[in-house]
């Protein structure tokens, strides 16, 4: 079936489809990872996003049972590849991708030339488009609103951990990505995970986490996750993160969780012109020689570290800001993902390292 | 780390299989990062056709053998701060541990940079890595170490078969193999006990899936994997074997990211500084397990490389990631992170390459070369080089790949090959160099991707690739018309213009007209390792359908187009990459831009920083033209890369495209044999009396009229070699009958085999038809012995004046009579003062290199400079009058090939090459071949000389050597009465034929002979095959074996006169 791709700036492109026959808009952005796309497009962080893949074969592995995505669905608005592969083969797979993005009523076209948009999108910076297939549709602009109300999930979870004298872990979901929560309870403790707008200090908050867990011991760390969108829409978790941080509470956040952690202190942040969305780049640790392979996914960036936080990595490509770290107490955020899926595990690390600021 | 000045660099000598140009791209770059440092460099390396041994890169070069005896006579000389072991292959790994554990290092203060000696050692001792790895948590295939085949025996038994053995401190699957039972592992056991210590009996994994990754780690621990390669065959086959797709294809994230995880562990806990390369075995269909918790996964650990290797050339053209160069700088104690990337010119090399394309490797064979050589491949070494295509479909890079091994192959699908159905089951199921070609076949008569699958292991979702290749060819057969989408698409999966004009009865230029019409033409791409994330100034390019814009803009007059020389194979490898890269650098002396296009992995040529401009791309026609209606370039110039770019110079022409050089038709008058020779009658220049025939009677009747033997060139072989002498009427009519086709569509040429003449080789070049330069050598060997495989002196030792007046003379008028401008060279006969001509090649030819480096004078600058028309100065003086003697000799790899005859004729069968220096033809001679790896004997030496005339002439030059051997002498019936009569003591030993112990092989066994002589005698049955088992025998029990008079006596002479310890050693600067 035929499809158009059309971008803001007026670039039309004549495509293919092999997912739904629906129209879909958002922002275009561009990935240049070249494994997992099972876990990439369930990243709550594509919400609103068309998302193009650099690399040209995607299929090649089927889509696995659910339990291996990083969220309940696909959380990307559309797919553009170059060559869609629509004969699986993996012993895991369960549904072609094509029938995936079907029974999600979303659109998957291929175009040949990825490469060009992807140039495109980088010599412009990200761009709104469009893909139309039967219906026409209008522009969107996913930056414009809260996102993080869209993907985060509704009720509060207690995940308990075998061990009874385990710390608990106070997940805030801003789209959080599944390995997020499996890294925290391999390492076993306790998670709650709540929606981005819970407020676990005020009665309400505490007496909903008694309800859930069963004991009247509050949280021993707070864990902002990942998620899509402008950070600034997302007032009601950095103000909860303003409270922690009060509190003295060790408090990590990753990805959207760190732009928010730097806005509770005091920080800035910024939209970069086309993000960064791959799982190649390297992140230099401040004051050492060590430079580790990360998994990224966003377009905005901290510009302005708070007071009392220093930098703690930076990306040696670009230079930017990939990680803060509070100069006395256990406050740190990473830009980048150490829960990978996909991506590399180099920094899974980080885990353990924030645990070790709760025990001690 | 001490302060660094002076490092040595050990190369890897001769190109063979499993270890060939690979190692001067690695090489070659490690020096470039060392001299960028302002490090002085010595090299090590006899191999004179490689980039790494030219002027432009190390500041001292040695063309000596690399082993201990040698490099630390040079460490004596040269006391280096640092030793570099990594970038010269196995070879060059061995030395080094053997420099090491002989206390020469400690003594000489040597430090080995990069990766330490002790990690080296333990991957290679396969079961000291395992119980390392064992300890790591690490699984690696059941398995355990046998010193002896009795142990070996004892183990399968535990085991069961099929087991799989494997031995170290080897490469290239040397002395592995899969047996299925006891006398398999016997005759594999054994074999490998000739060359190594050591073997591993382990479980046979059926069917796996064989993954590599290639890792870099600095020594402040940064680590990274550069590339993950997945092979389209399954374990069992050698990775170098193996179709290679990078990256991955079939691997989820879950199963990538375990393995590269693993890697990195491995790497990080043996602490290697530079790159390695970690080999897995991947199981396809785990058990699943109850958990949902638990994701299935089954690997194992197949070995680690602590050293650059052939893997690791290939991911550095596959990615743009110079590994070897970046291997060269951690070394140094660099961070990855302060390296810049070459190709964006913006980040840094700590980072995964991001690829916007794949890549599939194909390796090339060459087996039909070998005599009596079996057709499988397996889990060890057989192929002599490789392709890579590069695309934006699996369909589009694998069908360039197949184009670019240069074997006349338009795609996957090739009609003719397969002529019997019923036996496709069987080609599927024992794999040959063809399978990609009877999977495609299987899949057209409907064997099904399933079947297919379990009969070769190869995951379906290749066969699934290759099965819409068949499917869209099928459907075109159903179409009326060739409309611009049906084009388009058959483009998108690589098919070639002629392919498709072949499915619908048009020409391939047609068909490029049709869509040249249609405005179908490919993108150009660019390789810039960040997939476009960031801005790339690279000039590392890729031509593609899928895309449909330019990276690039054409650089018009400026540029030039150089020609590499496609796959290494037998009779054209690295000294072709020599002569394209020589060319390239000249080019900007005249003020233009190169552009090179290639296709070979293992080549410096395709090195992106060698060229202003890097096409890695087929050498057909289409694609030629493609890029040069893009560039509009200056010129092409097509004689430099060897016979396949100077095949494409007619149609080039045809097209308009600008040659630099010869005219394409005079290249074709000394190419096409008819036309040849009425150029040779004309210039009244004698040749070896021949004819064509079409029929067997006119052939018998001419091959009796000039008398046996005779050389015949079918134009049509089933299999096997395609030349062959016949000395008898009986030969020649069974050859005609069983092996070739004689008819009006394949005519046989057949010429008259001059016997015990002398083999001369002219290499020149001309500027418009006057000779400007003219160099003269010989070879040991008589004529018969292929000019690739023949001992080559320069200068000439032993030609009349007469005769070099004569050589003289032809050249000069052959130059004129085709207008050469260039570089060509003349192949000719001399007998008494008679001088025949047998063939000449209007292009730079192997010995290039060799006769630059010896004389002095870069032959392939001065062509380069022809080329443009500058009157170039003629080569002066008298060249024959050096004060030193180089001889180049040929590596052959016999023992990688089972089953191989070893005997040397007129199809040439050496893989690589050597050249040395010396004071006199035996010294460089010697070291020549020590380089080679012949050592020289101490046991006993066996003789077996066929025939009564040979005998006579053996002896009558052997004699005094075979006295002052000092050495016991072994020899069979004939041979020993022959040698007992003229007082020569010998003790004889039986043929197999005898059938009485102890019998030849018993005494190659045993380790009492260590050097085998023995000439065939081309008349007799029986003892041809008597002597094909005594020579096969010798090679598999890793013993020198000579099997041509003159090189033998030659051998004889140098090692009675020379002895090792008093060589020279001399650096190439040395010798003036
Ligand atoms: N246990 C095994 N079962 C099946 N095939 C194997 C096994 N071990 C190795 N192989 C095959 O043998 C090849 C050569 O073994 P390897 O250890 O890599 O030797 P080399 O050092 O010569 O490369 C591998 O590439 C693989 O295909
Ligand atoms: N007429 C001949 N008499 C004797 N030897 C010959 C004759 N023709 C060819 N040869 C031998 O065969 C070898 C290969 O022949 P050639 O025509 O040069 O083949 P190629 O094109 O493969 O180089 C030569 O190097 C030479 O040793
Ligand atoms: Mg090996
Ligand atoms: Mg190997």
């Amino acid at each position: 079936m035929n499809a158009t791709l059309q971008l803001k700036d007026g670039i039309t492109l004549e495509a293919e489809s092999f997912g739904a026959p629906v129209s879909t808009s958002g922002e275009v952005v561009f990935s240049t990872g070249m494994m997992g796309y099972p876990e990439g497009l369930t990243d709550p962080s594509f919400k609103g996003q068309i998302l193009v893949l650099t690399y040209p074969l995607v299929g090649n592995y089927g889509v696995p049972n659910k339990n291996l995505w990083e969220a309940d669905r696909l959380m990307v608005s559309g797919l553009i590849v170059s060559n869609y592969i629509d004969t699986p083969s993996h012993f895991q797979s369960q549904n072609s991708l094509a029938k995936w993005f079907k029974n999600e009523k979303l659109p998957l076209i291929q175009i040949k030339d990825t490469r060009g948009l992807t140039q495109h999108i980088r010599e412009k910076g990200s761009l709104l488009g469009k893909i139309s297939i039967n219906k026409p549709i209008g522009y969107y602009d996913p930056n414009k609103e809260n996102l993080v109300k869209q993907v985060s999930i509704k009720n509060i979870s207690y995940l308990p951990s075998t061990n009874k004298k385990a710390k608990t872990i106070l997940l805030l979901d801003c789209g959080a990505k599944r390995n997020i929560i499996n890294s925290l309870r391999k390492r076993n403790v306790s998670v709650i995970v709540a929606p981005w707008d819970f407020d676990p200090f005020t009665k309400k908050g505490e007496s909903k986490i008694e309800e859930i867990t069963g004991s009247k011991k509050h949280f021993d760390g707070l864990f902002i996750s990942n998620g899509p969108g402008d950070p600034t829409f997302v007032t009601k978790t950095i103000t909860t993160i303003k409270k922690s941080m009060d509190l003295k509470i060790p408090t990590m956040g990753i990805c959207l969780g760190h732009q928010l952690l730097t806005l509770a202190a005091g920080g800035e942040t910024t939209k970069l012109r086309y993000g960064h969305r791959s799982q190649n780049q390297p992140c230099i640790m401040e004051g050492s020689p060590r430079c580790y392979i990360t998994t990224q996914n966003h377009g905005f960036a901290v510009n302005d570290i708070p007071s009392n936080f220093k930098k703690w990595f930076t990306n040696a490509n670009d230079g930017t800001n990939e990680g803060i770290i509070h100069t006395k107490l256990p406050f740190m955020s990473v830009q980048f993902h150490p829960e990978a899926t996909p991506g590399p595990y180099d920094t899974e690390w980080l885990f353990d390292f924030y645990l070790e600021k709760i025990k001690s | 780390m001490k302060d660094i000045k002076k490092v040595l660099v050990l190369g890897s000598g001769a190109l063979k299989i499993g270890e060939a140009g690979e190692f001067d791209y690695s090489g070659s770059q490690a020096i470039k990062a060392l001299k960028e440092e302002g490090i002085e460099v010595v090299l090590v390396n006899p191999n004179i056709a490689t980039i790494q041994t030219s002027k432009i890169l190390a500041d001292r070069v040695y063309f000596l053998p690399v082993n201990p005896d040698f490099v630390e006579k040079i460490i004596d000389k040269e006391r280096p701060d640092g030793i570099f072991l990594s970038f010269g292959g196995q070879t060059a790994l061995n030395c080094g541990l053997d420099l090491f554990n002989q206390g020469i290092l400690k003594r000489y203060n040597v430090q080995v940079l990069g990766t330490p000696v002790s990690t080296i050692e333990l991957t290679e001792d396969r079961q000291a890595f395992a119980d390392h790895l064992h300890k790591l948590d690490i699984s690696t295939p059941v398995s355990k170490p046998a010193y002896n085949t009795k142990d070996a025996l004892a183990i399968a038994q535990e085991l069961g078969y099929p087991v799989m053995v494997r031995s170290g401190f080897s490469l290239g699957g040397q002395g592995s193999g899969i047996a299925k039972s006891e006398k398999e592992l016997k005759d594999i056991s054994d074999r490998a006990f000739s060359f190594v210590k050591q073997i591993l009996v382990e479980k046979y994994l059926h069917h796996y899936k064989e993954v590599e990754y290639e890792v870099v780690r600095d020594k402040f621990d940064n680590c990274v994997t550069v590339c993950n390669m997945e092979n389209m065959d399954p374990l069992g086959i050698h990775t170098g074997e193996s179709i290679v797709i990078a990256p991955s294809q079939t691997l989820t994230n879950y199963e990538y990211h375990s393995l590269r995880s693993i890697a990195i562990k491995i790497v990080r806990s043996l602490n290697v500084v530079g790159e390695c390369n970690v080999q897995f075995a991947l199981n396809p269909k785990p058990q699943t397990v109850d958990d949902p918790e638990k994701i299935p996964f089954e690997y194992y650990v197949i070995e680690m490389n602590a050293r650059l290797s052939r893997s690791s050339a290939l991911a550095s053209k596959a990615t743009g990631y110079p590994l070897a160069y970046v291997a060269a700088k951690l070394a140094l104690g660099k961070n990855l992170t302060e390296l810049k990337n070459k190709v964006t010119k913006t980040t840094q090399f700590c980072f995964e390459p991001a690829l916007d394309y794949l890549t599939v490797k194909i390796p090339r064979w060459d087996l039909n070369k070998f005599k009596k050589a079996e057709n499988t491949i397996g889990s060890s070494m057989k192929s002599v080089g490789e392709v890579m295509g590069m695309g934006r479909t699996f369909e589009e890079a694998f069908q360039k790949a197949i184009r670019m091994l240069d074997l006349d192959f338009e795609g996957v699908i090739h009609e003719s090959l397969f002529k019997d159905d019923d036996q496709i089951k069987e080609q599927l199921k024992r794999p040959t160099p063809n399978r990609m070609f009877a999977i495609a076949h299987a899949l057209i008569i409907g064997i099904t991707v399933e079947e297919i699958y379990e009969l070769t292991g190869i995951d379906p979702w290749f066969l699934y690739r290759i099965d819409n290749i068949v499917q869209q060819e099928k459907a075109l057969k159903f179409k009326k018309k060739l409309t611009k989408e049906i084009l388009l698409s058959l483009k998108q999966i690589g098919t070639s213009d002629k392919r498709i004009g072949s499915l619908t009865n048009k020409t391939g230029l047609e068909i490029r007209e049709l869509r040249k019409n249609y405005g179908i033409v490919p993108a150009i791409l660019q390789i810039d390792t960040l997939a476009g994330e960031f801005p790339a100034q690279t000039n590392y390019l890729y031509l593609t359908y899928n895309a449909n814009h330019y990276d690039v803009k054409p650089l018009k007059n400026k540029g030039v187009i150089v020609l590499g020389s496609g796959p290494y194979r037998i009779g054209s490898s690295v000294e072709f990459d020599w002569t394209s890269v020589t060319t390239v650098m000249r080019l900007k002396d005249h003020d233009k831009k190169s552009i090179v296009i290639n296709c070979n992995p293992e080549t410096v040529s395709t090195d992106y920083d060698i060229s202003d401009r890097l096409y890695f791309e087929e050498l057909t026609f289409e694609r030629i033209a493609d890029i040069y209606d893009f560039e509009k370039s200056y010129g092409i110039i097509v004689s430099m890369g060897g016979q396949t770019p100077n095949n494409r110079a007619k149609a080039l022409k045809a097209y308009g495209a600008p040659l630099l050089g010869t005219d394409p038709d005079n290249i074709d008058r000394a190419e096409n044999r008819t036309r040849f020779s009425a150029l040779l009658d004309e210039l009244e220049i004698t040749q070896p009396p021949w004819d064509s025939f079409t029929t067997v009677t006119k052939a018998m009747s001419f091959s009796k009229k000039v008398g046996f033997p005779v050389l015949i060139r079918p134009s049509y072989v089933l299999s096997g070699q395609s030349m062959k002498i016949c000395h008898s009427e009986k030969e020649l009519r069974d050859f005609l009958g069983e092996v070739a086709s004689i008819s009006q569509e394949y005519p046989v040429t057949i010429s008259k085999f001059v016997e015990d003449a002398k083999e001369i080789e002219v290499d020149c070049v001309a500027e418009k038809g006057i000779v400007k330069a003219l160099v003269v050598s010989e070879h040991i060997e008589h004529a018969g012995v292929h000019s690739g495989d023949a001992t080559v002196a320069q200068p000439a030792q032993r030609i009349y004046l007469e005769t070099l007046r004569k050589i003289r003379l032809i050249t000069k008028s052959i130059a004129k009579e085709l207008a050469i401008t260039g570089p060509f060279n003349i192949q000719c006969l001399a007998k008494g003062n008679n001088v025949a001509i047998i063939e000449v090649n209007l292009r730079a030819s192997r010995t290039f290199p060799f006769i630059s480096k010896v004389i002095g004078t870069n032959l392939i600058e001065m062509a380069t400079d022809a080329f443009f028309g500058k009157n170039i100065k003629p080569l002066n003086g008298n060249i024959s009058d050096l004060d030193f003697v180089a001889v180049k000799a040929a590596q052959f790899s016999f023992a990688r090939i089972a089953g191989a005859d070893p005997t040397l004729g007129v199809e040439m069968a050496s893989t690589g090459e050597v050249a040395c220096f010396g004071d006199d033809v035996e010294e460089a001679f010697l070291k020549a071949e020590l380089s080679v790896g012949v050592k020289i004997p101490k046991k006993g030496v066996f003789i077996s000389i066929g025939g009564e005339v040979n005998k006579y002439k053996f002896l009558e030059e052997a004699i005094n050597y075979l006295f002052s051997l000092d050495l016991p002498i072994f020899a069979t019936d004939k041979t020993a009465k022959f040698l007992h009569r003229y007082g020569i003591p010998v003790k004889r030993v039986y043929k197999l034929y005898e059938t009485k112990t102890p019998n030849v092989i018993d005494y190659f066994k045993s380790g009492k002979i260590d050097l085998v002589i023995n000439i065939p005698d081309q008349d007799v049955e029986r003892a041809i095959n008597d002597g094909y088992l005594i020579r096969r025998a010798a090679i598999d029990n890793n013993l020198a074996v000579f099997t041509n008079q003159q090189k033998a006596i030659l051998f004889l002479k140098a090692i009675t006169e020379k002895k090792i310890e008093t060589l020279p050693i001399k650096a190439w600067d040395e010798y003036k």
